[in-house]
């Protein structure tokens, strides 16, 4: 179980970024976050993941807790430590190392049975097993996104934080992480999943949330999300009033309520 | 041919200090950006570590090695934490002046201890010299060599089977990626250092052994590593190895054939000759022979 309560997250000292998040993700459920660009869903994975720091990046009101331990002050190791994994956006394998040295620095907090890690990765991704003398760099992208999340599975997380997995990719293999997303699920890891792709987010969530200028707007069962019809509109694109460009006023006018 | 090969012989031996420094930088450099221009400063304390330890502690030449490597490590982690980790985060231009303020200051230390006069390290056997097809190596560089290769290997085998050497490795190549997998980056820096100054103190405890001893200026000797990197390739393990191990040999060949060949380019070009080399190196490939093709200002 993992709470966030009315986190707010300043970079460089004058840009608000978060204003207020509250959420929650349930022990054994899926959870889907979505938004669009600069709505502060990576800002909030870098806040739960301690990865702030870096992009001068700092938390300034609220708290994180994960099995009601706060972790909002805890660095990255250690919160990897505690058992939070993140694969970041844009999959961010090491090129240059092969498939198995990428899973071994995955197992890096983790205490023994890398081997057996490695392995039971291997068992839900057989493609890599088949590559893993490869050079990272040169898998294709799908590939590189089932390494990137294989690489946090080594690690044994409690709760995985997926930052738009489909990102670039063909619809046949969109299709393929959101079975494998599933599976994780099933083996008993929690799912954060952060998406633009609304429509695969919400097909496979139990609960969803939209965020907008930095605060959630929405949260609500991904079933009851997807039957919205302003997300169906905003989001899915599959609505009756976002068709006809000549309607556009009409669309941003719509729009402002959720912000 | 025994000339020839005598000279490749001594140019191996000189080459492995050369070799064994470099891999300092490469190592700074991998993790950090950064050239560590205080590389000549962790030599020289190498040194005088060794050569403390043998003249008043009385240790033997191994012992005193091993001393050395310690004190040498924890020196380099020293400078990191001290001078270096509260620059994190600003241009790797400013670290660069940095380490240059720390090897002045590491250095008027050592100048203070040393004094006036050559320091060296006994070594065990003396002068004794390997002589073998109408070769003859001093048993110093016969130790030198075999040590340098004894390190790379262990190196080698750290960076690629070790979960730490891995760890440096990821680090190396993506800080945010290494974070988000539970590596403490800052911990890998400070090793990276440790590795560096360990390095730079076999080196120095070889100079003080084998040539003069350890003087005021034998620092200069450091360098020449600075060309033998570049030459390698600022971010390559097996570059360093080689670019080092080029130097001695181009060093040690143009002085035995340039004053007969070429007598016309002056006495003492074997000193310039390692420079000219890493001129032709860089015209015809910039990035070094082994380096990651990659725009980096230092």
């Amino acid at each position: 179980m993992l709470t966030v309560k009315n986190l707010e997250v300043v970079y460089n000292d004058v840009i608000l970024v978060l204003r207020g998040v509250s959420l929650s993700v349930p022990e054994g459920q899926i959870v889907a976050l979505l938004g669009a660009n600069g709505a502060g869903k990576t800002t909030l994975l870098r806040a739960l993941s301690g990865l702030l720091d870096i992009h001068d990046g700092e938390i300034t009101k609220g708290e994180v807790r994960l099995r009601d331990q706060p972790i909002h002050t805890f660095d990255a190791p250690k919160i990897v430590a505690a058992g939070l994994g993140q694969v970041l956006e844009g999959r961010r394998v090491f090129s240059e190392f092969t498939v198995e040295e990428n899973l071994r620095v995955g197992g890096h907090t983790r205490r023994g049975g890398l081997a057996e890690g490695i392995e039971e990765v291997y068992e839900l991704f057989p493609v890599l097993k088949e590559r893993r003398k490869n050079t990272a760099g040169y898998l294709s992208g799908g590939e590189q996104q089932m390494l990137a999340m294989g690489r946090a599975l080594v690690a044994q997380p409690e709760i995985l934080l997926l930052d738009e997995p489909s990102l670039g990719l063909a619809p046949r293999i969109v299709a393929q992480i959101k079975d494998i997303i599933v599976q994780i699920n099933e083996r008993g890891t929690t799912v954060l999943l952060v998406e633009q792709n609304a429509t695969m987010a919400l097909s496979i969530a139990q609960h969803g949330y939209v965020m907008e200028h930095g605060k959630v707007v929405m949260d609500k069962p991904a079933a009851e999300l997807l039957d919205d019809e302003d997300i169906r509109d905003f989001y899915l694109g599959r609505g009756d009033l976002a068709t006809s460009y000549r309607d556009i006023k009409h669309y941003k006018r719509r729009k402002r309520w959720l912000s | 041919m025994t000339t020839f090969l005598q000279s490749v012989l001594n140019g191996f031996a000189q080459g492995s200090i050369y070799a064994l420094l470099a891999l300092g930088y490469v190592m700074i450099y991998k993790a950090t950006h950064v050239i560590s221009f205080a590389q000549p400063a962790l030599m020289v304390c190498g040194g005088l570590f060794a050569y403390h330890a043998t003249s008043v502690f009385e240790l033997p030449f191994w012992p005193a090695l091993i001393v050395a490597i310690i004190a040498g490590a924890l020196l380099g982690m020293l400078v990191e934490r001290l001078a270096l980790r509260p620059m994190v985060g600003k241009p790797v231009f400013t670290l660069a002046i940095i380490t240059i303020g720390v090897d002045i200051v590491l250095r008027i230390f050592a100048n203070r201890y040393m004094g006036p006069d050559p320091r060296s390290v006994p070594y065990p056997g003396g002068s004794n010299r390997l002589e073998f097809w109408g070769l003859s190596i001093s048993h110093q560089r016969l130790g030198l060599i075999v040590v340098t290769a004894v390190t790379v290997a262990a190196l080698a085998m750290f960076f690629r089977y070790a979960k730490t050497g891995l760890a440096m490795r990821a680090t190396a190549l993506n800080q945010e990626t290494a974070l988000a997998q539970g590596i403490r980056v800052g911990t890998m820096f400070a090793l990276a250092w440790a590795i560096a100054g360990g390095l730079a103190a076999i080196a120095g405890t070889f100079v003080a052994a084998t040539g003069a001893g350890m003087e005021q200026n034998t620092w200069i000797i450091a360098l020449k590593a600075l060309p033998a990197i570049i030459i390698g390739g600022l971010d390559s393990i097996p570059g360093a190895v080689i670019g080092g191990l080029a130097v001695g040999l181009v060093e040690s060949i143009t002085a035995v054939y340039q004053p007969d060949v070429a007598p016309w380019l002056g006495n003492n070009f074997a000193l310039v000759a390692p420079y000219a080399l890493m001129f032709l190196v860089l015209l015809v490939k910039p990035y070094g022979l082994f380096g990651t093709k990659e725009v980096e200002r230092v």
